[in-house]
């Protein structure tokens, strides 16, 4: 039987981005607010010390800071017709397990979605007809605009205190930044990074192609800063090991850098840790929330009462919780009816490795500085000649130059022997890459439901993920590969060795951590699982919250959305529901 | 085991570099020296099996004019290590049934931990030459090593229980791992891997030499441990 614990007022499952945004916003309204994570406290100090963080084989081979399959993972298959199996050990994501979450571990490459992409069905539509939009493809509007979460786009930046010239304040263009980018209502809160080598050999580059570079916003401070809730950062050393690993610099922006330090003083917070929620608990209306239950590294269960639970356990995890607690109707694709675990997608990339003369030192990065063209993201181009839907961003990373992952190698070059030694010795200091980051659309046939056969350590189902690459994503990414070797011509290589993204969806190896959708906001309880302020339609007291609010994914990295979305549901929560509890918008 | 060092010393021999290959002698004879395998010493090998990651790694990452290879740089050590620790045991993998053959997209599927798999492949790759009339791995010339381990590269030799192709893969990405990883584990002795490629080892700040473009970092090589006192003459 599981013991049960004193009530609190929120209840929040995971610890890590948006978590802490919740908890930082819901205690300065006086509620009382335990979040329950599943991993292990942990702080720049002791645990992210630049005297044992910055080991390669620890934490980016060997995984040590993210989710450990052993206690939880999913089943994987391409398509409906195919058994789905574990992914028996990390590959294609790595979501994270510990306080922080992958806030963590990220990279720090923090953008705003496009205007465009928040109606990305009425847009479509509208420009290119009805006919555009292939059978089965889902996509469909957020139930909220760009304008509705520019000034939470704006509150994620300044509490992360990002480095970026700004493209667009109030509809002014601004010179050096992004053109194409959403009106900001003010620039963003530090300058520009300094530039790398390679940065500064794709800005010529794709200028003389005739693109307008711009420096990617970046999650690692270029100067010191104190940020909303008054917490002092400094200033980024660019040390390679950025993402994958924490900051020992307090200059990567993550919940300890820019929340801990006030959140973790409050008497009304609470932090649990080694606990996994395995269950919310509904009363027996099934419209109520009264609590969760979890259960500790002892096997120990739980039950924790709570007025509002918030599900803050990163996308994928938060869907399965649903389907285990039965929030929601579960997505049926046979009957293309329910909403839990609809409109799973992914990113699609690609990358175009460049062997120059110059020694560009790789070892010296941080995880967001790059220089970026925005030219093909979006619907920032027409898309009429060239018949699919999405774009993305082509961009020269430096975040690193980690030997044992991070090394590239001329097409030619042999795996082993005297000549990959060779190869090795002659590229290494000499090779970057530029990487193409595609959106993908939701599909009918890419979703989320309960595995039939495998289950976790704690006897439940484990979460099934049926996806692949559509041809519409292919001829998207294809494109977005093509001009990307158009500016690494321009780049006076040596070699040039495109790697475009073929054939299907796998699990391995690492691509991004950027899982999306499955509990999908919208205007309509038919085909979205939360309205427009991350709230169940089914129990008005759970939200939802991450990007697997996502009805599709855009051509950027999710985290300044989900950030933003985080700061809008606490927002709505604040001004409205607190005030009168029950649904924000009538189904 | 009591046959050990006779064939350690018919391994060396063979491995020692073609006089053509110009490296320096201190090298080959520093890290031969503390490289020969004493029974009892392995985390989690056996001495023969020592014995055939030590002869298989030198050929993936050869010494030759360029430097010292795997082998010097204890490569085979920092397996032995690896396997006897959470890895070697896939602590954090999830290892439960039903256990099912899938598609390349769905990844690792074999029912074999690492530890499990290099012990498994290994016995099988005696075997397969013991059948096929072929002197043992570690005891053959480096052109008939080359052509084995190509072939079970390609997946061109199968063996009884464990798959060819996959023991490859894994012994390969651990061999890079062991050259290219801090040499607190073990490999990378000496930053002999770091050194090769031109990578400082966590030197933490870059601020002052980001922006000095097509520069050398000179520096020296560190790496979590600190410095390389006793060998910075050399570089
Ligand atoms: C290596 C890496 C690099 C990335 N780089 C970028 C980038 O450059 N730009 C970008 O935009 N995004 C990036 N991301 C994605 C980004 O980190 C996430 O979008 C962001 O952290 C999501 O916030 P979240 O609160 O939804 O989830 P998280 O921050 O992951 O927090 C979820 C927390 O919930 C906990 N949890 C899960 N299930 C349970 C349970 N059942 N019980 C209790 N606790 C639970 C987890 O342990 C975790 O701590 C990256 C991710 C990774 C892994
Ligand atoms: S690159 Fe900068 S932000 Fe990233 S971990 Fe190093 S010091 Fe921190």
């Amino acid at each position: 039987m599981a013991t049960r614990l004193p009530h609190v007022d929120v209840v929040l499952v995971g610890f890590g981005w948006t978590a802490s945004i919740l908890a930082q916003e819901l205690t300065d309204e006086g509620l009382n607010v335990l979040a329950i994570e599943r991993g292990s406290f942990r702080d720049t100090v002791p645990d992210f010390a630049t005297t044992q963080i910055q080991d390669e084989l620890r934490y980016a081979v060997r995984n040590e800071l993210f989710e450990e399959p052993e206690r939880e993972t999913l089943t994987f298959r391409n398509s409906m017709d195919q058994t789905a199996l574990p992914m028996r050990h990390l590959g294609s994501f790595k979501p994270a397990a510990g306080a922080g979450g992958a806030g963590v571990h990220w990279n720090g490459q923090n953008w705003r979605f496009l205007p465009t992409d928040f109606v990305t069905r009425s847009h479509t539509e509208q420009r290119y007809g009805k006919n555009f939009i292939p059978a089965g493809m889902t996509i469909q509007d957020w139930g909220i605009t760009y304008d509705d979460l520019e000034p939470f786009y704006d509150r994620f930046e300044y509490l992360c205190g990002i480095s970026g010239q700004a493209g667009n304040v109030n509809g002014e263009i601004q010179a050096g930044g992004n053109p194409f980018e959403g009106p900001r209502k003010r620039g963003f809160p530090l300058p520009p990074l300094k530039r790398s080598y390679g940065t500064v050999l794709f800005d010529k580059a794709a200028k003389e192609v005739g693109y307008k570079p711009f420096p990617c916003p970046a999650a690692n401070t270029s100067e010191a800063y104190k940020n909303i809730y008054g917490v002092q950062m400094g200033q980024c050393t660019f040390c390679g090991f950025c993402e994958w690993f924490g900051c020992g610099n307090y200059s990567k922006s993550s919940p300890q850098t820019t929340v801990f330090p006030v959140l973790l003083k409050k008497d009304n917070f609470k932090l649990r840790t080694h606990a996994s929620v395995t269950k919310v608990l509904l009363d027996n209306t099934g419209k109520r929330a009264t609590g969760v239950v979890y259960v500790d590294l002892q096997g120990r269960e739980y039950e924790q009462p709570a007025d509002l639970v918030i599900l803050t356990a990163f996308a994928q995890h938060n869907v399965h919780l649903m389907l285990l607690s039965g929030i929601g109707k579960p997505y049926d694709p046979v009957k293309n009816e329910g909403v839990v675990g609809r409109n799973y997608a992914y990113q699609i990339t690609s990358s175009v490795d460049v062997f120059l003369n110059d020694v560009v030192n790789p070892f010296m990065g941080a995880g967001a500085l790059g220089q970026a063209i925005d030219e093909f993201n979006g619907d920032n181009f027409d898309h009429g000649p060239e018949k699919f839907i999405g774009g993305g961003y082509i961009a020269l990373w430096t975040t690193g130059g980690r030997p044992i992952l991070q090394h590239h190698l001329p097409k030619d070059a042999p795996k082993w022997g005297s000549g990959w030694k060779k190869a090795m010795k002659d590229n290494y200091l000499r090779t970057v890459s530029l990487a193409t980051h595609g959106s993908v659309m939701s599909y009918r046939d890419a979703y989320l439901d309960l595995d039939p056969t495998y289950r976790d350590v704690y006897g439940n189902p484990l979460l099934r993920l049926t996806f692949d690459f559509h041809d519409n994503e292919h001829r998207m990414s294809n494109f977005l590969t093509d001009k990307a070797q158009g500016i690494a011509k321009a780049m006076k290589a040596r070699e040039i060795h495109a790697n475009p993204r073929k054939g299907h969806y796998t699990i391995v190896p690492y691509q991004t951590t950027h899982n999306t959708g499955g509990a999908a906001m919208g205007t309509d309880p038919r085909t979205s699982a939360v309205n427009r302020y991350l709230q169940s339609w089914d129990v008005p007291n759970v939200f939802v919250v991450g990007s697997c609010a996502f009805p599709q994914n855009a051509g950027y990295n999710p985290t300044g959305t989900v950030g933003a979305l985080a700061y809008w549901t606490a927002h709505a929560l604040r001004t409205q529901y607190l005030k009168k509890p029950g649904p924000l918008v009538s189904a | 085991m009591r046959f050990l060092p006779a064939r350690r010393r018919v391994l060396k021999a063979a491995l020692l570099p073609p006089a053509a290959a110009v490296v320096p002698l201190r090298f080959v004879a520093d890290a031969h020296a503390d490289s020969v395998a004493k029974p009892g010493q392995f985390s989690y090998f056996m001495p023969v099996e020592f014995t055939f990651v030590e002869a298989a790694v030198a050929r993936l990452i050869p010494n030759d004019e360029l430097g010292p290879g795997a082998k010097e740089a204890g490569v085979a050590t920092f397996i032995d290590h690896q396997l006897s620790g959470p890895y070697g045991r896939a602590e954090t993998w999830y290892m439960q049934g039903p256990w099912k053959q899938g598609t390349k997209e769905q990844g690792y599927q074999l029912k074999l931990t690492p530890a499990q798999l290099y012990r498994t492949a290994i016995a099988d790759i005696d075997d397969w030459c013991s059948k096929n009339g072929k002197r043992a791995f570690a005891e053959t010339d480096t052109n008939a090593q080359d052509q084995m381990l190509h072939d079970l590269e390609n997946g061109r030799i199968t063996l009884a229980r464990a798959p060819a192709k996959d023991f490859f893969q894994m012994l390969l990405q651990n061999t890079v791992e062991g050259f290219l990883a801090d040499p607190m584990y073990g490999g990378n002795r000496d930053f002999i891997g770091w050194k090769m490629i031109g990578f400082p080892g966590p030197r933490y700040n870059y601020v002052a030499e980001i922006d000095q473009y097509g520069k050398h970092y000179t520096m020296p090589t560190i790496g979590l441990l600190g410095r390389d006192g006793k060998r910075t003459k050399e570089s």
